[in-house]
């Protein structure tokens, strides 16, 4: 048993230890576990890993079309024995969940990691699914660190259970542990044993008889790995000096000693109990200091017998956690009484704040002795319980530091008391942005749109609203199909799809296809800007580069089209709005599929080449049909409109719009 | 001076808010304190608004700040500074640039840029710095380096040694921006002098 680490900390000496964000650390983790093969597709959270790999000389990472295609390249690896890791964001794991569903019945040779980042509060996301759930639905492990620290070691936790339990194992971060960065100490890259390539054909090829021989071996495990769940950590505070109380022995001796230490029993009060895991143990521990909490470092499969002994032993046991009752119901269906989602949301994002002052609007309510889990509900086995004496008295949920504030503003920044607030502030196309010219088109063409997911989603925001639906990575197209076959426009017009050059080779290609062997009546724009501008530009297999920007082959967009059988294909320059609107117009006449590739590189690729804008004033008459455009660097003050030098990149588009010939290059020269 | 633990900085995106979170960050490391950074990116990068918490202190948790509990904000931009204005604990600290950027909202009508930005500062402490930081960066030699001068400004109310922010200045910036950079910090540190 492993018992008291000091959770006094003195401060740590000098120039120890790096600060760095989780995903730094996960592809640090990738390194030092002997992990050699990397795949994934960019996605907020979750796109630095790869990122952060690509620096890794011993090891190969590339980003693939897609998060299926990422996680097929990474269990290809792990069958061929070498340690592999497959990394995307949470929708990504939509996109991927076919292969993992079988990969969970082939098992795998070298280890086989799956990093899937959620997003609670939906930063940068379209959903906040739990992909907890996954694990259930996979049955495979998953793991949830809850800093930077853990985030590198469960990297190696990770590939040693998925070796020795012959599974793929997730590892699920949230926004809050990708992108916080925290202290980490490094070790040095572990050579794995060499595996041998096995020929298996019974273990990894999935026809039906062979998977009728997997399949129990994969409830089998699942029960080992929840026997392995119950030989925590336990952790008691120093301030205990006088040792452990026979009721604690007798705990620490049912629940077993330190193994893997994925998860860990903090012993504190026990007057309350926590379960909870990844970043909200952090926000509980900085609300309840002294509270009893086990923090589960592996969330699927539980330790069903540590979870037993803590019902008996504290008074009332809470779970707290992000998104979905995951944790809770299975608890629940355990047979043992906790409390959790009658006192924290079931949406958005956890914060310290929301877990002391839901717990606190729950107690005021006076429903609190309804819990289930309260008061000493689950029955007591063991005689020589500890005396509850707290090693502090809880302390009060909302910190006395805390400024008053309005019940409601919790929930609605909006409705905070100060007369001055901060204008909205939206992410908005940049100054300058190739998209913005087909926007402006589109809006002005009233065309029904179905868009895709990258920068151009912001097309769908006012002033362009120029959007109509989006859903999912590479969905324009298929939706749009749908949308032509049950009718097209308000009159029939032709229906257009917007997606990205990246978005379309992540899994568009498969929707145009579908558009011309069913002859949809569809004009497809590809937003060619060479990048995949979002997640922070990164590389694809359109950009003639590779992730670590070496040169690579490059998909010829027009070939590739033509050779999915479209017959009109068009090449426009999106900062020509005239051009542009005519090939949309032409394209909305034909009849079938028509594809228009509008090429422009970001306009973030090359500041070079800025040269902002002026207006003249005498000419301009306030008519603000330029501001239409929503280019952030035209604003009006007063009756005229002016354009910020410092934000304009020149690219012409309000010099186009505008009728009065008001807007050109300093100095005049037109 | 009380101490400053919890620090937000808030800005727009593309003014280096993240970087600004980057060197406070390490500047606190080297000091042997354990620290923890937060924020958002993603598509907060094209113009939105974008903010980084920093805490520090002997052992801390959360990587989130709580409302109240906050004991500084740093604002890259002029309104930005109302936007944490809730966490911010009655008397704390702000340091404001006096850089305006207008947001679309604002041109399209959808949304006001706010006016007495002083006076909503001032009804929750009176510790507010405000600085040009635009014209001292441009002094310095670049415009971008207007958030290193804001935190010129604000480690002066903290107790690290000058040189150890250099230092980590030096680390955290590519060879060519340093000198620019370090000329930057010394004018936002001895500004109010
Ligand atoms: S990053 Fe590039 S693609 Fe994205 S909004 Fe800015 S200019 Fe447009
Ligand atoms: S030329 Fe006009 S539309 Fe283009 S970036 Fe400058 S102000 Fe914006």
């Amino acid at each position: 048993m492993s018992i008291a680490r000091n959770s006094e900390k003195p401060a740590r000496p000098v120039g120890v230890g790096v600060v760095i964000s989780g995903n730094e650390a996960i592809a640090r983790g990738a390194y030092e576990a002997g992990i050699s093969v990397i795949a994934g597709y960019p996605g907020t959270p979750s796109t630095e890993i790869i990122e952060n790999a690509v620096k890794y000389h011993d090891l190969y990472a590339e980003w693939a079309p897609n998060e299926k295609v990422a996680l097929e390249v990474a269990a290809g690896a792990s069958f061929r024995g070498a340690r592999a890791m497959a990394t995307m964001k949470h929708v990504g794991l939509n996109v991927a969940a076919d292969p993992l569903m079988t990969v969970s019945y082939t098992g795998v040779n070298g280890g086989l990691i799956v990093v899937v980042a959620d997003d609670p509060g939906m930063w940068s996301s379209q959903n906040e699914q739990d992909s907890r759930h996954y694990a259930r639905l996979a049955k495979i492990p998953v793991l949830e660190p809850a800093d930077s620290q853990e985030a590198k070691d469960f990297v190696g936790l990770g590939v040693t259970l998925s070796e020795a339990f012959d599974t793929p194992v997730l590892l699920r971060t949230t926004t809050r542990i990708a992108h916080s960065r925290s202290l980490v100490h490094w070790g040095d890259r572990q050579i794995p044993p060499e595996k041998a390539l096995e020929r298996k054909i019974e273990k990894y090829v999935m026809v039906p008889a062979h998977a009728r021989r997997r399949h129990p071996l994969v409830e089998e495990r699942l029960g080992k790995l929840s026997e392995l769940a119950n030989q925590v950590i336990l952790e008691v505070p120093v301030s205990r000096t006088g040792g452990l109380t026979t009721g604690e022995k007798d705990l620490a001796g049912a629940i077993g000693r330190r193994l893997l230490g994925l998860n860990r029993l903090e012993w504190g009060d026990l007057e309350m109990g926590f379960i909870t895991s990844g970043v909200t143990y952090q926000h509980l521990r900085e609300v309840f200091p002294t509270a009893t909490v086990l923090k589960l470092g592996m969330t699927y499969p539980l330790p069903a017998r540590t979870l037993r002994e803590l019902a008996h032993m504290v008074k009332d046991l809470y779970v707290v956690e992000e998104l979905d009752p995951f944790l809770e119901t299975e608890i629940r269906a355990l047979g043992i009484k906790v409390a959790g989602g009658e006192i924290w949301p079931r949406v958005g994002e956890l914060t310290p704040d929301l877990v002391a002052a839901s717990l606190a609007a729950f107690e005021s309510s006076g429903e609190m002795a309804s819990l289930p889990g309260k008061g000493d509900k689950n029955p007591r086995k063991m005689d020589s319980l500890p005396t509850a004496t707290p090693v502090l008295p809880p302390e009060k949920p909302v910190s006395s530091r805390a400024a008053p504030f309005k019940e409601e503003a919790w929930f609605s920044r909006e409705e905070a008391s100060f007369k001055e607030e901060a204008p909205l502030r939206p992410p908005v196309l940049c100054p300058g942005c190739p998209h913005r010219g087909v926007f402006y088109n589109l809006k002005r063409s009233k065309s029904l749109v179905s868009g895709d997911i990258g920068c151009y989603t912001l097309g769908a925001l006012p002033p362009l609203s120029a959007m109509h639906f989006q859903i999912s990575m590479g969905a324009s197209l298929g939706m749009a199909q749908g949308l032509a076959k049950a009718g097209g426009g308000e009159d029939g017009e032709k229906v257009v799809a917007v997606i990205g050059d990246s978005t379309f080779l992540h899994s568009g290609v498969t929707g145009l296809m579908d558009i011309v062997y069913n002859q949809g009546n569809v004009t497809v724009l590809i937003l060619d800007n060479r990048i995949t501008a979002m997640t922070g530009h990164q590389h694809n297999p359109g950009t003639g580069r590779n992730a670590r920007g070496e040169p690579a082959p490059e998909v010829d967009l027009v070939k590739l089209v033509e050779a999915l059988g479209v017959e009109r294909v068009r090449v426009v320059d999106p900062y020509d709005l005239e051009a542009t609107g005519q090939a949309l117009r032409e394209a909305g006449q034909e009849d079938g599929p028509s594809v228009i590739i509008a090429r422009r590189n970001c306009v973030l690729l090359d500041r070079s080449s800025w040269s902002p804008l002026v207006v003249d004033a005498e000419k301009c008459t306030g008519c603000r049909l330029c501001l239409g455009l929503g280019c952030p660097a035209l604003t009006s003050s007063g009756k005229k409109v002016t354009i910020d030098p410092g934000l304009c990149t020149g690219c012409t588009l309000c010099q186009q719009v505008c009728r009065f010939d008001a807007i050109g290059e300093p100095g005049g020269a037109r | 001076m009380d101490r400053i633990n919890d620090i937000i900085i808030a800005g727009v995106g593309g003014q280096g808010v993240i970087l600004a979170g980057t060197i406070l960050t390490r500047a606190f490391l080297t000091a042997g304190f354990d620290v923890k950074q937060a924020e958002i990116h993603g598509m907060a990068q094209r113009g939105g608004s974008v903010e980084s918490f920093v805490r520090r202190g002997e052992k801390v948790h959360s990587p989130l700040v709580r409302r109240g509990g906050v004991d500084a904000i740093l604002a890259l931009e002029t309104s930005e500074s109302l936007r944490w204005l809730d966490y911010l604990r009655p008397g704390g600290l702000v340091v404001a640039s006096r850089e305006t950027i207008v947001p679309v909202t604002v041109t399209q009508g959808i949304s006001r840029y706010p006016q007495a930005i002083a006076e909503e500062i001032g009804r929750r402490t009176d510790r507010l710095l405000f600085a040009d930081t635009l014209s001292l960066a441009r002094q310095a030699g670049n415009a971008k380096a207007a958030n290193v001068v804001l935190l010129g400004l604000f480690a002066r109310n903290l107790e690290l040694e000058r040189s150890l922010w250099e230092e980590t200045i030096a680390r955290c910036v590519p060879e060519r921006a340093r000198e620019v950079n370090q000329r930057a910090f010394a004018l936002g540190w001895e500004h109010f002098d």
